[in-house]
């Protein structure tokens, strides 16, 4: 059953990890969101362009090489100027280069204009979760 | 003898191509120049006054043909112009414009995003013969599309527009423009899903647009009496062709994936028939998917009208390697200049000829590196990998040349040749070592519309009358 949204999801930057991005599909579907998914290797601009065409709710970029940080900067900005300022942002994966402290990793990517953002290992059905509480679907 | 007309209203010349049906032959062909001014039928006479004299010299007897069908294309007038309009320039709005191009169609100007005031201006002074209305996957965007319809109704815009967009913007659209009187046609979404061109509805409903409107509006009305009709604009007459000619029909094999380079006067044609996905492992294709059967128009690229704008796309540097002037002694600007402004020229001393043919392979290497995809390297942390934007045209097995020059030259195949894959710049995915066909005898627009009704013996006598060149 298809449940109204829709979501654009996706690998950022040089990075070709391709086997999560599929499980995230795999699993978004299933719970009933249109996924519209850029695919691997997929610069800023490619996840923005499918997002204004397809009028999606929110954006889910993915990372697992440690270059996200870099890859993500000035994505919200983007956003804001292709007319998405209220898409919900969503980033998870192995985002930054080593071992850092979660709560600082956290609040940068927050100021960096991202909804939300998820630790290595967080089980998709979580994000799902967190995003029907977003946009309305459930209760917060 | 039953036998099929085949008809080009050319922009220049009306071509006719009798075919004898039953012996599956070219029975003649013949041209005189197109009468677009007072009466189309008054150059169509006289080319149908040559083929009579050709069929006869050949000791068959005119009275007893009997032309069961008289069918006809056109790019008389200016052929048929269009503007499209979409929502992302490297998605909606560029499906759109490949689509318009596959249908014959001259792509005057691409617009995207939520058109301004002097965009719609512009548009509605503009002497367009379609506009084609697009923007949004299917259940994506609606508010840029259906924006531009209102713009489009408020300003009461007189040429038909073609609405190819999110069909959940459908509904809303349809009842702006019954109420402002707009002329319109829907068809299917010309992008449904996200990089996914959908560009057959698209274009059957331009041809029928054009077959019942614009062939009326522009003068050929009168043509309409004499033979069975007007069915396509010409270019996709010949895209139709080597359409068939690559896949096939019911009984009769195509030759595989394969290319088609029209050098005109004004402009040099590109068609490619293949799917184009990547040849070569590690490589990811990006952006919007290709059509099968795609078009490429190069508005710069020409031998009279556009030679003057070949030679600043090409630069002098190019043009003199083909010419093999290495100490500079041909004044190359002079004589692009000179055929710019003598549109009529036919090269008559081999000096003349020999200039023709470097222009015309230094065009077919610039048109056919713009059709053809091209390879960008990425570096990620499993090592180099590349985007494959556009087809991969590397094991494309024919290319087919058409238009005077290559029909007229000794060795169309150098002048082919100059779009071959070049090691020297392997990022272009050019076709590697293709055989080389030349439409000696001007068929492929007729047997694009022979395709139409009898697609075996189209593919059967284009095998038979397009000459292989070594």
């Amino acid at each position: 059953m298809k449940n109204g949204k829709t979501i654009v999801i996706g690998v950022i930057g040089s990075d070709c990890h391709a086997v999560g991005n599929k499980i995230i599909d795999h699993v978004l579907t299933q719970q009933g969101f249109n996924v519209i998914n850029v695919g691997v290797i997929s610069p800023q601009e490619d996840f923005i362009n499918a997002a204004v065409e397809t009028d999606a709710d929110a954006i889910i970029i993915s990372s697992l090489y440690g270059h996200g940080e870099l890859d993500c900067q000035g994505f919200k900005e983007k956003c804001d100027e292709a007319g998405l300022q209220d898409v919900k942002l969503y980033v998870g994966g192995n985002i930054v280069v080593g071992k850092q402290d979660w709560n600082t990793v956290e609040a940068r990517f927050k100021d960096m204009g991202f909804d939300r953002v998820y630790k290595p290992g967080t089980p998709i059905e979580l994000t799902a979760e967190d995003i029907k509480k977003d946009l309305g679907m459930i209760p917060a | 003898m039953n036998a099929y007309l085949l008809i080009d209203f050319g922009s220049t010349y009306t071509k006719l191509t009798a075919v004898d049906i039953e012996n599956e032959e070219i029975l003649a062909t013949a041209k005189d120049i197109t009468t677009i001014e007072d009466d189309i039928m008054t150059g169509f006479k006289k080319a149908y006054e040559k083929l009579k004299l050709c069929i006869e010299e050949k000791n068959i007897k005119f009275d007893e043909i009997n032309f069961i069908k008289k069918i006809a294309c056109s790019s008389a007038a200016g052929g048929l112009k269009m503007y499209a309009i979409g929502l992302v320039p490297e998605l909606t709005a560029d499906a759109a414009k490949k689509a318009a191009l596959g249908a014959g169609a001259r792509v005057m100007k691409t617009y995207s995003y939520e058109l301004n005031h002097s965009e719609i201006e512009e548009i509605k002074n503009s002497n367009a013969d379609i506009l084609l209305l697009a923007g949004g996957t299917d259940g994506g965007n609606k508010k840029c599309i259906i924006h531009n319809a209102k713009l489009i109704a408020e300003i009461k815009i007189e040429i038909p527009v073609l609405l190819a967009g999110n069909k959940s913007a459908n509904d809303e659209i349809i009842e702006i423009f019954e109420e402002a009187d707009i002329d319109y046609i829907v068809t299917e979404n010309v992008m449904p899903k996200l990089n996914k061109i959908n560009e057959k509805p698209t274009r059957e409903a331009i041809r029928k647009i054009f077959m019942t409107k614009i062939v009326e509006a522009k003068g050929m009305k009168n043509a309409e009496n004499f033979i069975s009709g007007i069915l396509m604009p010409t270019p996709a007459a010949v895209l139709k062709a080597a359409e068939v000619l690559a896949l096939g029909s019911d009984d009769e094999d195509g030759l595989g994936n394969l290319m088609v380079v029209d050098i005109g006067g004004a402009t040099t044609d590109i068609h490619s028939l293949a799917e184009g996905d990547p040849s070569n492992a590690g490589v990811i294709p990006k952006g919007l998917e290709e059509p099968f059967a795609k078009r490429t128009v190069e508005g710069d690229l020409g031998m009279r009208y556009s030679a003057l704008s070949l030679l600043e796309a090409a630069g002098t540097k190019k043009i003199r390697r083909y010419l093999h002037d290495d100490h500079k002694e041909i004044d190359v600007k002079a004589h692009c200049n000179h055929r710019h402004e003598n549109i009529m020229m036919v090269p008559q001393t081999p000096e003349e000829i020999f200039f023709d043919e470097a222009m015309a392979g230094a065009g077919t290497e610039i048109a056919m590196v713009r059709h053809c995809g091209w390879l960008e390297s990425v570096f990620t942390p499993m090592g180099v990998m590349y985007y494959q934007h556009g087809k991969d045209l590397l094991d494309v097995k024919y290319v087919i040349g058409t238009g005077g020059v290559l029909v007229h030259s000794k060795n169309p195949r150098n002048i082919l040749k100059a779009g071959e894959f070049n090691k020297e710049q392997p990022v272009h995915l050019l076709p590697r070592s293709p055989n080389y066909l030349i439409d000696s005898t001007y068929i492929l627009s007729a047997m694009g519309l022979l395709a139409g009704e009898k697609p075996d013996m189209a593919v059967r006598i284009m095998k038979k009358y397009l000459e292989k060149v070594n």
